[in-house]
């Protein structure tokens, strides 16, 4: 017996979804052998995890806190994803936003009108994580530098610029014991909407607005030519590097706006911990919901209340948090492996030696 | 204290520094050379520092902490090899997922013994000098103080530092010098092209890939286990991620890894001890908190000057291009 692997003619449909359900399951399951491997209950940890983000009033709002810049840095990325430009310097960018974003809320005259105020940080978060994208784009765009890495170090840049500005430049005088930044002021905090600040109606329009950038803007077909092919983009008269360098402008503004709704709407605090990882998980995020702009909110939504739970979990049960890490990982590994089962199909045939069976059988006949 | 003494010591911590960051480099090669990046470096050391620090713990054995090690980042790497190999597929964001999974078993195992130390055996381990020259050969007249000068800086660290060196040259032996190494370079370069010529793809692929883990599993063995001695949340701190940067620096030849991860250890050191120059920490740009940044900059620099230069090698032809026979 021998095993082939063969292309499938249709990859889609209701069997492609019904494989990636199956797939998050298998990723429960293992996770689940893996916990009690550990000497964890994982029916109590994933009833804890439920309870801790979706069980309270409590709970749910702090689902949506997380959420909501997470859903925002995901959208971000996705548009450079649609290129094939690999910006996974997603935690860089939102820092960067949320530096830039810093600096106006303690610049502004205090006289300002709070809307005036918020838009001028949330412009500056803006600029901030652009230009932070912008470098490794003209670099990739004018001489074809790997994205890849020059994204994921400045990560590493943006975290130590923060640590420096906190212990020496913009060092709070009056921080007793744990020098920190003096945290922003009241009139830039983000309103409250329905108990939530008001980010998530930012994180919804971004929503909108990305999946009809894509989809319907003809700026948004030459990202997707772009990223199917860059030849092709090319010979159909495509300016790939406009293209490219005005994607990665738009992605990493988004992303830096990220760190502006964090930073007015929950932390209050520039740290160095404002970006929280989720740069990295927002990359599986948008990948997980194929790009698409309206998946990535469930998908925003179920990854904060692992975190959210976790936490939850680790409170009620003493079971560590970082749980939610190997269950993440998991569900990534099935997803991944997931795409392998929708665009092949295993084909058993038979060996060599069952061939030469069947043909002396076939002799004596 | 003089001069010679200090740059004699400060050399000595970048050797100590420089050991995981070569571990980590020479695995990465060789997963590179095979045609497979893999970005989930940090999560594979994580993996090595929480098992073989528990091992560590539990049993007071080197030889059984190192084989933990091993073992849990072995088990990551051949994670990661049956999704890239075997189902294809897409190697960075499986290395992200891979690093995400080793971070959340290594803080999940390593939970319980977070701020405790290795027991006693370990410990005496990690201080032994077996290299030391004897003192009486630092008052032969001439050459007395360059041998005082020397073992200072090179010949005063224990046996896993020694060995990792020479891993380091075998791993360039291996590579550049025989039969198995031009084939694993073929792969690397042409997997078709290999699979045409006889050579068996799927099975060399996979052993790399899990070898190169382990090596970077033994990494992070060393950092927990050896260097620092005491478990901590989060204990690899980004090395995982300069490693991926320092194969490109290095350009996939374990020999220049060597002076590779000794440059950047060196860096991580000047981080450490710029405070006490006071003359040089005046200026904002010397502060140690700029200076850590330093590696990752010089990096980008690294990979901008790399692709500027139009005829540099830019690593193995078929690196991040899952091989599928059929297409052939």
């Amino acid at each position: 017996m021998r095993l082939r692997i063969a292309k499938k003619d249709t990859a889609g449909g209701y069997k492609a979804v019904l494989i990636r359900v199956g797939a998050v399951l298998v990723a429960l399951v293992l996770s689940g052998l893996l916990m009690t491997a550990m000497g964890y209950n994982p029916i109590s940890a994933f009833a804890a995890i439920i309870k801790g983000s979706f069980g309270s009033k409590r709970g749910l709002i702090n689902t949506i806190t997380v959420a909501i810049p997470l859903l925002v840095v995901a959208l971000g990325l996705s548009i450079s994803f649609s290129m094939r430009f690999w910006n996974i310097g997603g935690e860089g960018q939102l820092i960067m936003g949320a530096i830039f974003a810093t600096f106006v809320a303690h610049n502004l005259p205090v006289n300002t009108p709070t809307p005036v105020y918020l838009i001028t940080m949330a412009i500056a978060s803006m600029i901030g994580g652009a230009l932070f994208a912008l470098i490794p784009g003209l670099f990739r765009a004018y001489s074809g530098t790997n994205e890849t890495l020059f994204t994921l170090m400045l990560n590493y840049v943006a975290i130590k610029i923060t640590v420096f500005l906190r212990l020496v430049l913009w060092k709070d005088p009056e921080a007793k014991g744990f020098p920190s930044i003096e945290a922003i002021p009241k009139i830039a905090h983000l309103p409250k909407v329905f108990g939530i600040h008001s980010g998530w109606i930012i994180a919804l329009i971004a929503t909108v607005l990305v999946y009809v950038f894509l989809k319907y803007t003809k700026r948004g077909y030459e990202t997707r030519v772009v990223g199917e092919s860059e030849r092709t983009a090319h010979y159909a008269g495509i300016n790939v590097r406009r293209v490219l360098i005005s994607g990665v402008i738009l992605s990493g503004g988004l992303v830096g706006l990220a760190g502006f709704v964090k930073l007015s709407g929950a932390a209050f605090t520039l740290s160095e911990s404002i970006g929280g990882g989720n740069g990295f998980s927002a990359v599986i995020i948008a990948w997980l919901a194929q790009l698409n702009a309206p998946v990535m909110v469930i998908v925003a939504l179920l990854f904060a209340a692992m975190e959210q739970g976790a936490m939850g979990m680790e409170l009620a049960l003493k079971i560590p948090a970082s749980v939610a890490d190997i269950i993440k990982g998991l569900i990534l590994f099935t997803a991944l492996a997931s795409e392998f089962f929708i665009a092949y199909r295993v084909v058993i045939e038979p060996g060599p030696r069952q061939l030469q069976k069947q043909a002396q059988k076939e002799d004596q006949v | 204290m003089d001069v010679a003494l200090l740059i004699a010591l400060f050399l000595a911590s970048a050797v100590r520094m420089a050991v995981p960051l070569l571990l980590g480099t020479l695995g990465e090669s060789l997963t590179e050379r095979a045609g497979n990046l893999n970005l989930g470096v940090e999560g594979l050391m994580m993996m090595g520092a929480a098992t073989g620090f528990i091992a560590a713990y539990h049993t007071d054995n080197i030889a059984l902490a190192v084989l933990a090690g091993m073992l849990g980042s072995g088990f990551g790497s051949l994670l990661y090899a049956i999704l890239t190999i075997t189902f294809r597929t897409k190697q960075d964001v499986t290395g992200l997922a891979l690093t995400i999974f080793g971070s959340g078993f290594a803080n999940t195992l390593g939970k319980t013994l977070a701020n405790t130390n290795t027991p006693e055996g370990i410990r005496t381990f990690a201080q032994a000098t077996p290299l030391k020259l004897p003192e009486s050969t630092a008052s032969i007249p001439g050459i007395g103080p360059v041998l005082a000068f020397i073992d200072t800086a090179f010949l005063q660290h224990n046996w896993f530092v020694y060995l990792t060196f020479i891993a380091a040259f075998a791993g360039w032996f291996y590579l550049f010098r025989t039969r198995q190494g031009l084939h694993l370079r073929m792969i690397g370069e042409n997997p078709a092209a290999a699979d045409a010529s006889g050579i068996r793809v799927i099975g060399a692929k996979y052993a790399h890939v899990v070898v190169g883990g382990i090596l970077c599993g033994l990494g992070g063995v060393y950092i927990s286990v050896i260097n620092v001695g005491t478990y901590l949340e989060n204990i690899v701190a980004g090395r995982g991620w300069i490693v991926v940067a320092l194969v490109i620096f290095i350009r996939w030849d374990p020999l220049k890894a060597i002076a590779g991860s000794l440059l950047f250890g060196a860096l991580e050191i000047v981080g450490f001890r710029i405070q006490h120059i006071e003359a040089l920490s005046g200026l904002p740009i010397f502060s140690q908190y700029a200076i850590d940044m330093y590696p990752y900059l010089m990096t980008i620099i690294v990979l901008i000057l790399t692709y500027a230069r139009k005829k540099a090698y830019l690593g193995p032809a078929g690196l991040g291009v899952p091989y599928f026979r059929e297409d052939r």
